[in-house]
């Protein structure tokens, strides 16, 4: 039997990834990875957790395995399995295992998704002994100092089935993370997307109406993600309420009363 | 009848000799010396041949059912077909009939005689927008706006009381359908604007007592409308370019004699104290004609909406304050002080300080400093002082036992605990409570209701069955509809390390058997009377229907009663009693009662759906307020009492869930139920269709 190892290297984030501090989140991940606590970050969908991750993990120089869980994501997915190749049976570590062997950060994004007795799997590696048994192969990785754990979950869905368990998530360190403060978001969306100042506030102020409108037919207001990929459409010389229109308003809903509404926000900006 | 002798070959049209001949031949019964189809032929002659031909066949069709009808029509159908476009012209035909039909001669003749009213009715018809069908639409926008929620209303003039925005039924100022709607936009917009930029920011009051110093405050009124609606529109053109765009379209320029104002009233910082100052200098001026989208300014309306609001929100927001001061306890039990930091302009979020430290507020204590800081321009501090604990005092309430001394046995009820929150304990055996049926009523309650809401019905169901139709694929099944690779080559490396084989190796494709149970707690409290009662019995029949698709088991039942001694649950439908009429009469027949004790009730339903063998269980409540019954059973009480039933209904593994239409919900509803646990209904006309996404949410 062989053991088959991706190159951890190859996780390695070479270049500095832009990311804007919302508060102290910089410094309090730093001083949980080295306490050896795993962390979790709160908060709606593209408000900047990956980016996060991919900063810290550059910024602390280890491979960053990334995960996003799934309802059909079993153990397996993220231990390992044994696969077969030319008559012979190869173990091939899964993600979760991958990090641990080489002292990476693994960060497994919107873990709710997951099936519960998946999760369950990575709480011994989550609490102080820092353990991934391994059924299959009878063996138990013991984690490196090095190697750190975050998940991420979006706590707006309320649905009842998809809750963390208390035995979950009361193993890590909580980081809230909400849409940047207007003038932040407006640096980011420049920043990102190379489009003008003016255009930026104004996205930023669209991003505002759309989230006045969350609960009342909207699950979520446009995320800082959506302004990013408008303005990179402006830039390439979409129209201002054509790509409105399809990055934001589109990208939010299917409702056509909604749609329309949107749309109108954003015309009366633009 | 068509005379084909005098028939010239097609295309041609007729001359008036032709036509004349043909028309005595038709009309002969109501002709007479002083009367002559002169006149209607030389209207027809010119006419095109095709229209020609189109009018002699009505008239050969009226003349038929009554030829002093026919006649008069020939006298006018020419003029008809000449003013109106051809589709304008047969619904006029079948007006004039159908009038005939229904009416009589005389209404009809009218009618044929008054083409002028008809056509301007069918051009108006063509390109009026109607609030109606753009409120929906035009909700949402101002919504995404800003701050306050407001809503629409029709009314027949153009104005806003500050929490409403009315607007006319119908628009058909404009040239088409397109522009008339961009007007309600714009209407709607600018009435926004006087809630967001404060034109009632110094109270009504101020205004009326400003206009008050002008010999004609009539004229005044008018004059600081013109003005401040110049400011508003720069406003606009600031925030709104685009919109501010389209509004151009439609603005009439202010007098050049205004101008200087105009450039004084259009910087950035104006307020409507800049407008007031205007007045003066103009006062003698002619004022123009109002701008199409300006409306009435009516202070008593604003006056009333404003101080109920405010009314609220100081206490909304003094409780919720109270609410954070206590999540956040400090040692040494110093006074907490709150304070916020607002930025210039009123621009931009809260931010909220205690302590002189920066705290998050969550998002309805965000809400509502928006709402205080646009009546106000600022955040009182009378309004940051955190209330305390609402410790309750019950003065008059007579005591339980005197009321119901040997009227009411306790017998055959149930007995709950509740809890005392000073003391921290339960009240053993405190409350008595028994189930009754609700008396079915068969009305037309059901019918109305389904065919009211028949596109809703529809959407609901649609989404339910798609709820249902999620696939699942099932891993290692000992059969199934395809091979599961995972599985088998485990299954082979066991086989090759020696262990068993398993046999479980096929991926099935199933539909999630959904393993839930749902219990739905409705308010019949006495305070639903009216169109809360009708929009959850409404609610709940939607809901019915639309459950029978996903077959969930579900249970139904209302919650009222007065004190401790008589708590009451009426089963509406219980678990194993399937849907149909007889639970749709129940459901036509629930009635408000008396008060709302919810703890009791929290305990006895949780306890039926413990009964219930499901993987997930769900409490939905429906409520229109906090909990409140006769005997003390208020305040801080009922809502610690209610609290501590669903955290018995949690540790059993119940998740509850609350839906409610009360204002000051937030101050209480999240310390009950959880953040994230309960939902605020504005309108209660979308509790069906807030209740269906809950639902939906919840369980998938
Ligand atoms: N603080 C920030 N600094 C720099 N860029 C940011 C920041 N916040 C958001 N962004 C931009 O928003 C985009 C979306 O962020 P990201 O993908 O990290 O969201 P996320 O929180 O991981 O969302 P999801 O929960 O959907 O995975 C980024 O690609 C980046 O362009
Ligand atoms: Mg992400």
């Amino acid at each position: 039997m062989k053991s088959r190892l991706l190159e951890p290297q190859s996780f390695l984030i070479a270049r500095e990834p832009y990311y804007e501090p919302q508060g102290e989140e910089v410094s309090l991940f730093e001083k949980a990875y080295y306490n050896l606590i795993p962390m979790l970050l709160k908060g709606p969908t593209g408000c900047g957790k990956t980016r996060f991750m991919e900063y810290m993990a550059w910024r602390l120089k280890r491979p960053l395995i990334t995960v996003s869980c799934h309802d059909d994501l079993t153990a397996s997915d993220l231990v390992g399995r044994y696969l077969i190749t030319a008559d012979q049976t190869v173990w091939m570590d899964g993600p979760l295992a991958q990090a641990v062997r080489c002292g990476g950060i693994c960060y497994l994004d919107e873990v709710v998704e997951a099936r519960k007795d998946t999760t369950v799997v990575i709480h011994p590696l989550a609490d102080d002994r820092r353990l991934l048994p391994i059924e299959k192969t009878g063996e138990v990785l013991a984690a490196p100092p090095e190697f750190g754990l975050a998940i991420s979950y979006n706590p707006g869905y309320q649905s009842v089935l998809k809750d963390l368990k208390q035995s979950t998530r009361q193993r890590f360190v909580a980081i809230e993370f909400h849409y940047p403060p207007a003038e932040l978001e407006q640096k980011i969306i420049e920043r990102e997307s190379g489009v003008g100042t003016e255009r930026a506030a104004k996205l930023v102020r669209f991003a505002g109406m759309t989230r006045n409108l969350k609960g009342s037919g909207l699950e979520e207001g446009a995320s800082t993600r959506l302004l990013v990929h408008a303005a990179k459409l402006m830039v390439s010389g979409v129209s201002e309420g054509y790509a409105c229109q399809s990055a934001i308003a589109q990208a939010l809903t299917d409702d056509p009363e909604m749609i329309a509404a949107i749309n109108e926000l954003g015309r009366s900006l633009f | 009848m068509m005379d084909t002798d005098t028939t010239p070959p097609p295309h041609e049209p007729l001359g008036v000799s032709a036509l004349e001949d043909w028309l005595d031949g038709v009309l002969d019964a109501v002709l007479s010396i002083r009367r002559s189809t002169a006149a209607a032929a030389a209207a027809l002659a010119g006419l095109g041949r095709e229209e020609q031909d189109y009018a002699r066949h009505w008239i050969d069709v009226i003349a038929k059912t009554n030829p002093e009808l026919a006649f008069h029509f020939a006298t006018h159908v020419s003029e008809a077909l000449k003013r109106m476009r051809p589709e304008d012209s047969e619904a006029w035909i079948i007006e004039v009939m159908d009038a005939y039909d229904k009416l009589g001669l005389y209404p009809a003749v009218a009618i044929l005689t008054d083409i002028g009213s008809f056509a301007t009715a069918r051009d108006g018809q063509a390109r009026a927008a109607t609030l109606e069908t753009v409120a929906p639409m035009l909700e949402l926008f101002v919504q995404g706006l800003a701050g306050r929620k407001l809503s629409l209303a029709p009314a027949e003039q153009v104005y806003t009381d500050t929490g409403t925005l009315f607007l006319p039924p119908r628009l058909t100022v404009l040239a088409t359908r397109e522009a008339n709607r961009m007007l309600y936009k714009i209407m709607a917009t600018h009435l926004w604007a006087q809630v967001r930029f404060g034109t009632f920011r110094g109270g009504p009051d101020a205004l009326r007592a400003e206009w008050g110093r002008y010999e004609d405050p009539e004229r005044a009124a008018r004059l600081f409308y013109a003005l401040e609606t110049i400011r508003l529109d720069a406003c606009l053109a600031r925030e709104l370019p685009g919109l501010y765009r389209d509004l151009c379209t439609l603005r009439r320029d202010p007098p050049p004699a205004w101008q200087e104002a105009c450039g004084r009233l259009s910087r950035p910082g104006a307020s409507v104290d800049d407008t007031q100052r205007a007045m003066a200098a103009l006062y003698a001026d002619e004022i123009p004609a109002p701008q199409l989208y300006q409306g009435t300014l009516h202070l008593d309306a604003v006056a009333q909406a404003m101080a109920e609001r405010m009314q609220r929100e100081r206490v909304a927001l003094k409780n919720a304050l109270g609410q954070m001061a206590r999540e956040h306890p400090l040692e040494g039990g110093r006074e907490r002080r709150f304070s916020v930091h607002t930025e210039p302009g009123g621009q931009g979020p809260v931010q909220l300080m205690l302590d002189g430290q920066p705290l998050g507020a969550p998002p309805e204590v965000q809400a509502l400093m928006q709402s205080v800081l646009l009546d106000l321009g600022e955040i009182p501090d009378e309004y940051l002082v955190a209330a305390g604990d609402g410790s309750y005092a019950p003065p008059h309430a007579k005591r339980a036992d005197d009321v119901w001394q040997g009227t009411y046995h306790e017998e055959g009820a149930f007995l709950y605990n509740e809890w005392d929150h000073s003391r921290e304990h339960y009240r053993k055996d405190w409350c008595v409570l028994r189930e009754l049926d609700v008396h079915p009523v068969h009305d037309g309650f059901v019918a109305d209701t389904l065919r009211k809401y028949a596109g809703l019905s529809a959407r609901l169901r649609k989404t339910f069955e798609a709820l249902r139709g999620e696939n699942a694929i099932q891993r290692r099944q000992k059969n199934g509809d395809d091979i599961d690779f995972d599985a088998l080559v485990d299954a082979l490396t066991d086989l090759k390390h020696g262990r068993e084989l398993n046999d479980r190796l096929f991926l099935r494709s199933r539909r999630t058997a959904r393993n839930i149970a749902v219990m739905f707690m409705v308010d019949m409290s006495g305070s639903t009377k009216g169109w809360i009662n009708d929009a959850e019995r409404e609610s709940l029949l939607l809901l019915g229907e639309a459950l029978e698709i996903l077959g969930d088991r579900y249970a139904i039942y209302g919650f009222s009663g007065t004190t401790r001694k008589r708590c009451e649950l009426y089963r509406i439908k219980e678990f194993g009693e399937p849907y149909g009429d007889l639970v749709r009469a129940r459901i036509s027949g629930i009635r408000p009662q008396d008060y709302t004790r919810m703890g009791v009730a929290i305990r006895h339903l949780c306890g039926l759906l413990h009964a219930v063998d499901a993987r997930t269980k769900l409490l939905i409540t429906l409520s229109d307020g906090k909990p409140d019954d006769y005997d003390g059973y208020r305040g801080q009480y009922g809502i610690e009492d209610t609290r501590q039933a669903l955290l018995e209904a949690k540790r059993d593994g119940i998740h509850a869930f609350c839906i409610t239409i009360d204002h000051d919900a937030r101050d209480y509803l999240p310390h009950m139920y959880g953040p994230a646990n309960y939902a605020l209904i504005d309108d209660v006309r979308q509790l069906p269709l807030k209740i269906s996404d809950i639902y939906r949410h919840l369980t998938s």
